[in-house]
């Protein structure tokens, strides 16, 4: 791998940058793995990558049924926090926060993470009250955030309206200074890019069609649209279809998938400083560096695969947007797009073994899972490996559904996640 | 937006409907004959198929009723909708392709 530094470019910069290398093998398919990975997007590619760097596995193939970083990974608002309420998940999110904070050194690739701050506003006596017990429970878990008064929240963010006299006014708002973004792509290419030059194989327009069992239920291997790919481990990390790849086992999921929108504008110069989210009149904006407005609206109420919204959703948000940011009413919409994302009952992802031998999960992300991309990466390689749950997503597991053990987010987080 | 034919009222616009998750799902009869698994079947595993889905909506603002609905999931069409009580309309699957 050619290694990027300052001086790698001003070296290049000498043969006019003609002799840079591909970023990653375009692998053909082997007929045997150790290990492999269905799904390459952000998850996929980073637990390939750390089974390769922390466990010692080199025989691995990442299978991608369309271009790597082309779902959900390359689909989402790239916000990034780990204000979550219950313990479970503060570990959760916590572990990939810190593990975002070195990620750009350890794959030697820009991710381009930045700190900014989440703002997530209050608007009503309930909002106050969830919110300041948020703030409580993460601090007790060694999770910062802070309350913030609606001038220190104009401060902060100096589009913001907190005039008394809108529908929903800004009561205040909590702030976790350590949340902030990422570049979506570049996540999936730093990943891709780095378990390449470990000897990982990444294996683009190869679809799973199969999943191929011995007589004691374990699983042999897998039919791809490339040919069969014999293995003994197969990690699934499939997003929106993860309930069709778990079926060709015959696993029923407690999952259902639905389309999750966002929009960006056209870009302007930075005005936006940080990410505010507010779930009660349900927007969520930041600034990208390329200068565009960065939205998310809401999912539609029924379950869909077309990777595609209702103009009424992201309208809903826009009319949020204009009434919280006053400034950006005559801004124009560039582009709006939808990604499928499965959704648990308790909104609270799932990485484990399954009951089938062989076979381990990491799905259920919901509308949040670009947040968690090195944490979910790292415990799941760890899972895959060692045939067990790290301590952190051992609460994760899917048998907590029969067990009553749910870890409801959803009556946690009300709306966005 | 999508336009969805009330069994009731005929053709109407998304937003006077609410969605009420996947359809035939049954209750178990006498609670007290149920396993853990059988309960996490009926509360929590869903088909979420890629497909033809078996749903149930309401037209919330308009006659209020519950009804059954085939929708392809991979272009969110319509194949049919029926009462509830009625069995699923396999038939109209099978002329809709």
């Amino acid at each position: 791998m050619q290694r990027f530094s300052a001086f790698a470019l001003v070296k290049h910069a000498l043969s006019g940058h003609q002799r840079w290398q591909p970023q990653w093998r375009d692998a053909t398919p082997k007929p045997a793995y150790d290990a492999v990975i269905v799904g390459g997007g952000g998850h996929g590619l980073g637990a390939a990558y750390y089974l390769a760097k922390e466990h010692g596995l080199r025989n691995i193939a990442v299978l991608e049924k369309g271009w790597i970083g082309g779902g959900n990974t390359g689909r989402n608002t790239t916000i990034i926090r780990s204000n979550y309420l219950f313990d479970e998940s503060a570990a959760l999110y916590d572990h990939a926060l810190k593990l975002w904070e070195g990620l750009s050194q350890d794959i030697n690739y820009n991710v381009m993470f930045s700190q900014r701050g989440v703002l997530m506003l209050a608007h009503n006596v309930h909002d106050e009250q969830s919110f300041k017990r948020h703030i409580h429970a993460n601090r007790l878990n060694g999770v910062d955030n802070e309350w913030l008064t609606p001038a220190q929240a104009k401060e902060f963010c100096p589009p913001l309206n907190i005039s008394g006299n809108m529908r929903h006014p800004v009561l205040g708002a909590a702030l976790q200074r350590r949340a902030g973004t990422a570049r979506h792509d570049a996540v999936a290419w730093g990943y891709a890019r780095a378990a390449d030059a470990l000897g990982v194989d990444i294996i683009q327009n190869c679809e799973v069609t199969a999943i191929h069992r011995d007589a004691f239920g374990h699983v042999t291997g897998v039919a791809t649209s490339r040919g069969e790919i014999a293995t003994r481990k197969i990690g699934v990390s499939a997003a929106g279809n993860s309930s069709v790849v778990m079926g060709m086992a015959g696993l029923r999921m407690p999952l259902e998938s639905f389309p999750l929108q966002a929009l960006v504008s056209e870009p302007i110069k930075p005005i936006f400083p940080c990410v505010v989210m507010s779930n009660t009149i349900h927007a969520y904006m930041s600034q990208s560096d390329k200068g565009e407005l960065v939205i998310g609206a809401g999912t539609d109420a029924y379950t869909s695969y077309t990777q595609r919204g209702a103009l009424h959703i992201s309208a809903h948000t826009l009319e949020a947007i204009c009434e919280l940011f006053p400034d950006f009413r005559r801004m124009r919409m560039l582009r709006n797009w939808g990604g499928i994302v499965d959704v648990t009952p308790d909104r609270s992802p799932i990485i484990a073994k399954t009951p089938v031998p062989g076979l381990y999960v990491n799905c259920g992300w919901g509308t949040g899972g670009f947040k968690a991309t090195p944490g979910a990466a790292h415990l799941f390689a760890w899972t895959i490996a060692r045939d067990e749950p790290h301590t952190i997503n051992a609460p994760f597991n899917l048998e907590r559904f029969a067990r009553g053990m749910l870890i409801d987010e959803a009556a946690a987080a009300a709306v966005a996640h | 937006m999508l336009l969805i034919t009330c069994p009731f009222c005929g053709p109407r616009p998304e937003l006077e409907f609410g969605y009420a998750g996947e359809a035939h799902v049954v209750r178990a009869q006498d609670p007290r004959d149920v396993s853990d698994s059988q309960w996490t079947e009926y509360l929590y595993q869903r088909s979420n198929v890629r497909g033809v889905h078996a749903e149930r909506w309401r037209h919330a603002h308009g006659c209020a009723q519950f009804f059954n609905a085939l929708r392809d999931t991979t272009t969110d069409h319509f194949v049919a909708t029926y009462r509830i009580g009625e069995s699923r309309p396999d038939a109209a699957v099978e002329a809709g392709r």
